[in-house]
């Protein structure tokens, strides 16, 4: 099949970057979208250009590091799905595909599609965990925990931090992402112990990382490769209310 | 200084109350569609009563009060979000979302213009204008009401601004709820169609009330 | 070279306490005095940082994804092995010693697999209390499930994400560290040498990926915890970016490489489609607790696999090890799998693979069931193939995964460069011949959470009166600038051929004769072929732009240059062993049956590398092991 690509091209932090046009052809539509990339690579180093620079890694959908917006949609036209498992059999022959970087003010763009996501470990670094040293630990059998409650934290901890939902929304809110980790701990007996400190200082180092509000418009969780469901921020939204009112 | 979610707290709690205040509006206003005189009379003295009252009066300055901040609050939300969000050059994100729920600014800046005409046509002119008194000597604001809703184009006006508010609240409730805090699957659900039953119904019912007179007294 | 495994005294239970009794402290005064530089921040590299800067001692992490939380323990999905008992199905920590010894083919030290084993009950502890959330049953305890090559379940897993959990707790604790200052983190850093001073290791060079700029760093030790180069196959279950650079640039300085050919080929992954594949996506191991291999008894079989009636269908594994069936380990499997599908029994558009199929566990337990524990896995089947595994079988085919060599680590995990420690997969330690399902996080989680916490400490004990390592010192001076030359010297080659044709070209080589099945021929053109693709990269690989600015061609480069020469080391490796053992399968030494035979009279040692020159042969030393208390067996899953 045959490809027309508008990629966006950019040099580093501070250059102005465009779209620039590629065409592939001969393509296979089995292969995956970035080894689409990487076969544009490949020709682009051959003929003496420079290859496009992108995030990658596990290319199976859990590492979280690859992502862009394709078409203007994060991770691309399957929901539910990280962009290194997409494929090209979800695009037709001859289609026009615009790839660009993840977009926020959060997100500075260090070079072509690659975006510098480093506000999310500063937000689980303010609180995402749980307080315990190595070595502290009581028998995994001394606090049984629900099957349920264990499943429902586990919904909230798979987000892969990928970025997609900031990247998808209106307003570059991290909500989804931060509320995952707020109350994948909180739901756990481990975590609820310092989960007033917890939210409050998470929500405040969201805020300074400038990420948007929240405007409930739910598209986060329908691009989230995990499909981390909005009400994680609805109880965020809880937990941290109740850890304002009775805040000393 | 206020995060990220106090101010959308602030938002709520006043979108809240506004809300409430649309539900007992509606039903004061539902006097409108008893017959003529009876309407006359009722409503007349409905709103002589309102303007007389001091607890009313302060409900009244909450009420101006939450539709300023709601305002103020949402264009700094408004201006932080535009400052967060970056443009995409091909952008098919609202494939993902309700566009009303995209667009609850430009919503409410339709129904802060709304609000301009509305107490323009009746609110000033009750308070600083001059109005024949009715039999039972209060203002007649019905016969002004009766008025206005003769011109089409205020009837348009006012449906239009009624799907506004409708698109406005449904989201707006949903929106609030969230924001409290209702996070358990099983409410949430019942919420969001209450939320937009109750949506429904008072825009729907303030809808009705030009198209009822313009077509009764027309 | 003397090479002392500095195993304690006393019986295989007492050992762990013994050093740990006797192991020298540093007081908390002096702990922030000492600088730690860790290399990688998967499981070990995660765990061992958090837990050193959580003693109080000044530690530097680095890695070379954009977030720590990205390294690739993240991708293992099966679960983590520990002897807890829960199910009070017989399992024990003696028993665990004893399934991994088997497992590894006798060919690991004792002492090491009993501490593994015994310290996985601590490790299923700490990571609960870090919020890990492990499955439950009903009433609230953990649940297990069960693994290839045991006969107890002993797997605690979070569904088919449990690497993933297993590192965002140790990421966490990590990053809990980098917020109290006590860390400092350097993502997107590559180490790409390291620095001695006065036979120490005392530094390293490393590249910010982003800007380009080469930078030093001192500390009283460097812990590699870099992981496997499993990807040195170019198509394997690994990430991209893995590689063997860091450990592979410290073995040129000095510390020995141990069994580099060991490489566990996974039963499970997904098949190779085409040229432009560049990656084979891996099936946890668990589903072969409900899915059953098979492929058509007849060759050229040309059906749907629905059709193919079941007297018509040859399900290899539990024919032909009846005791585990599709639960034999991974190198048998793997294997039994190449077996068929040489003999032309393969399935698929390119007859590369086998069939796994859960029709039998869907009728009997029903789909709900077999969602609940598998779905995220079927769904990574789908959108990858576009195959609905709930209608019809998966293919399934093997593929590299992970290295069981790796750098040569006494019993405290220092290599042979004094103060140079290698945990994790980075390590050759604990596995043997070929690793068990869901033992690879364990052994990472334990080097790091609770066996090098202690012997780094006992080693920087003797660093309290060093004082501050200088990064100015003529050592950093002088690797500073080979690492700049070796840069130069790779943009300056300007041929015609990209990064990317010498790494499949160099994986398709170790694939066809340093693979599943060796041979010595084989092993010896393949010297000769790597030899000849490497001077041919020298001449003719292209890289574009330059070193000052990001690079990932660069990056790249750099990673399959190394490759090219751990490739060759590899060979030599399998070469040397004329026996088969776990992973290492040499055609000449099998059963009438087909079956590895070990030769323990001869090969019961440790191949241990010492780099010799680019030009050279490597020079083998041997560390003998001994078996005080497990005497070696065949290995036998009949």
């Amino acid at each position: 099949m045959k490809l027309n690509l508008k990629i966006w091209r950019q040099k580093d932090r501070e250059s102005q970057g465009k779209l620039v046009d590629y065409v592939l052809e001969d393509l296979n539509p089995h292969m995956s979208f970035l080894e689409m990339l990487d076969t544009l690579n490949e020709r682009l180093i051959l003929t003496g250009d420079e290859p496009v620079e992108f995030d990658h890694d596990c290319r199976e959908g859990i590492c979280g590091q690859c992502g862009m917006m394709i078409n203007g949609i994060a991770h691309g036209p399957l929901q539910n799905t990280t962009t290194c498992q997409l494929h090209l059999r979800s695009f037709t022959d001859n289609e026009t595909i615009f790839i660009e970087p993840f977009r926020s003010q959060a997100f500075p763009i260090k070079r072509d599609l690659r975006v510098d996501r480093s506000a999310f470990d500063r937000i689980i670094s303010s609180g995402g965990f749980v307080s315990t040293n190595t070595g502290q630990a009581p028998d995994a059998h001394a606090l049984p925990v629900s099957h349920q409650v264990t499943e429902e934290a586990f919904d909230a901890a798979a987000c892969i931090g990928c970025g997609a939902c900031v990247a998808t929304c209106k307003n570059s809110s991290a909500a989804l992402f931060t509320s995952a980790k707020i109350n994948h701990l909180v739901l756990l007996p481990q975590g609820k112990e310092e989960r007033q400190e917890r939210v409050i200082r998470m929500v405040e180092q969201m805020d300074a990382e400038e990420f948007g509000h929240c405007s409930n418009t739910e598209a986060c969780e329908v691009e989230c490769p995990q499909g981390i469901s909005v009400l994680n921020i609805a109880r965020m939204n809880y937990e941290y209310n109740r850890a304002l009112t009775r805040r000393k | 200084m206020l995060t990220t979610l106090s101010r959308k707290m602030l938002l709520c709690l006043t979108g809240l109350f506004l809300g409430f205040f649309l539900i007992i509006h509606l039903l004061g206003n539902l006097q409108l569609f008893l017959p003529v005189e009876e309407a006359r009379l009722q409503f007349n003295w409905y709103s002589h009563f309102l303007s007389g009252n001091g607890l009313i009066k302060m409900v009244s300055y909450v009420l101006y009060l939450s539709i300023i901040v709601h305002v103020i609050d949402a264009l700094i939300i408004t201006s932080k979000n535009k400052k967060a969000a970056k443009p995409y050059q091909k952008d098919q994100r609202g494939r993902a979302s309700k566009w009303y729920s995209r667009n609850m600014g430009v919503l409410g800046t339709l129904i802060l213009i709304f609000l301009v005409i509305h107490f323009q046509n009746f609110w000033y002119v009750y308070k600083f204008g001059t109005l024949p008194v009715d039999s039972n000597g209060n203002k007649d604001l019905y016969q002004l009401v009766v008025t206005t809703f003769q011109e089409w184009w205020y009837v348009v006006i006012y449906v239009l601004s009624m799907v506004a508010l409708c698109y406005h609240l449904i989201h707006g409730v949903h929106s609030a709820l969230r924001t409290l805090g209702v996070f358990h699957p099983k409410y949430v659900r019942w919420i969001k169609v209450a939320g937009a039953v109750y949506a429904i119904l008072v825009c729907a019912g303030f809808a009705m009330m030009p198209i009822y007179i313009f077509i009764t007294t027309g | 070279m003397n090479l002392d495994a500095k195993i304690p005294e006393g019986s295989l239970e007492q050992k762990w306490e013994n050093f740990k009794k006797t192991a020298k402290l540093v007081n908390p005064a002096n702990r922030k005095k000492l600088e730690v530089i860790v290399v990688g921040t998967g499981l070990a590299g995660s765990s061992i940082a958090a837990s050193l800067a959580e003693m109080g001692y000044q530690v530097k992490a680095f890695c070379f994804q954009d977030s720590p939380r990205r390294a690739h323990s993240v991708a293992a999905q099966g679960g983590v092995n520990a002897a807890k008992n829960y199910k009070n199905d017989g399992d024990s920590v003696y028993r665990m010693f004893v399934d991994t010894l088997k497992g590894g083919d006798f060919r690991a030290r004792e002492a090491n697999v009993y501490r593994m084993a015994e310290c996985s009950l601590n490790l299923i502890d700490q990571a609960v209390a870090q919020g890990v959330p492990f499955s439950r049953e009903y009433g609230g305890y953990l649940n297990n499930r069960s693994f290839g090559g045991v006969q107890v379940s002993r797997t605690f897993y979070a569904r088919g994400q449990t690497g993933q959990q297993l590192l965002l707790g140790a990421y966490q604790a990590l990053m809990r560290q980098v917020g109290k200052g006590a860390v400092k983190l350097y993502s997107r850093h590559e180490m790409l040498d390291l620095v001695l001073v006065d036979g120490k290791a005392r530094g390293i060079i490393v590249r910010n990926l982003d800007t380009g700029v080469l930078e030093r760093h001192a500390g009283h030790a460097v812990i590699l915890a870099t992981g496997g180069y499993g990807k040195i196959y170019y198509l394997s279950t690994l990430a991209m970016g893995c590689n063997g650079s860091a450990i592979w640039r410290a073995h040129k300085k000095g510390a020995l490489m141990a069994s580099p050919s060991w490489i566990q080929i996974h039963p499970t992954s997904l098949p190779q489609s085409g040229d432009y594949q560049s990656k084979l996506t891996l099936m946890s191991e668990s589903l072969r607790n409900d899915g059953r291999i098979w492929v058509p008894l007849n060759t050229g079989e040309t059906r749907k696999p629905n059709d193919i009636p079941e007297n018509e269908r040859d399900y290899y594994l539990e024919r032909r090890y009846p005791a585990f069936g599709n639960l034999a380990p991974r190198d048998i499997s793997s294997r039994a799998a190449k077996e068929r599908i040489d003999a032309g029994f393969g399935i698929g558009p390119l007859k590369n693979a086998v069939y796994l199929d859960f029709a039998k566990a869907i009728k009997e337990q029903g789909r709900a069931k077999i969602e609940e524990k598998y779905g995220n896995l079927f769904d990574m089947y789908r959108k990858i193939t576009g195959f609905d595994a709930y209608e019809e079988p998966m293919m399934i085919s093997p593929s590299a995964h992970f290295s069981m060599g790796g750098l040569w680590v006494d019993y405290e995990l220092m290599t042979t460069v004094p103060g140079l420690f290698a945990l994790g997969e980075a390590n050759f330690a604990d596995h043997g011949a070929n690793r068990l399902g869901a033992n690879s996080l364990l052994q990472a989680s334990v080097d790091g959470y609770f066996i090098a916490p202690y012997t780094v400490a006992n080693y920087l004990s003797g660093d309290i009166h060093t004082g501050k390592i200088d990064d100015q010192h003529p050592a950093f001076d002088k690797a500073q600038e080979a690492v700049e030359a070796n840069l130069r010297k790779l943009l300056a080659i300007a041929g015609n051929k990209t990064v990317d044709y010498y790494h499949k070209t160099l994986g398709k080589i170790l694939y066809d004769y340093c693979g599943l099945a060796r041979n010595e021929a084989g092993l010896k053109g393949a010297i000769v072929e790597i030899r000849k693709l490497r001077e041919d990269f020298y001449k003719n690989v292209k890289i574009p732009g330059d070193s000052i600015t990001m690079n990932s061609e660069l990056e790249k480069a750099g990673r399959v240059s190394d490759y090219l020469e751990i490739g060759e080391l590899m060979c030599f490796d399998a070469l040397s062993r004329n026996e088969s053992c776990g992973a290492h399968f040499r055609e000449e030494y099998q059963t009438a049956e087909g079956e590895a035979m070990r030769n323990d009279a001869e090969f019961q040692f440790i191949s241990a590398w010492e780099w010799a020159g680019a030009d050279a042969d490597p020079v083998l030393h041997k560390e003998e092991l001994t078996f005080e208390v497990l005497k070696p067996i065949v290995r036998s899953y009949k």
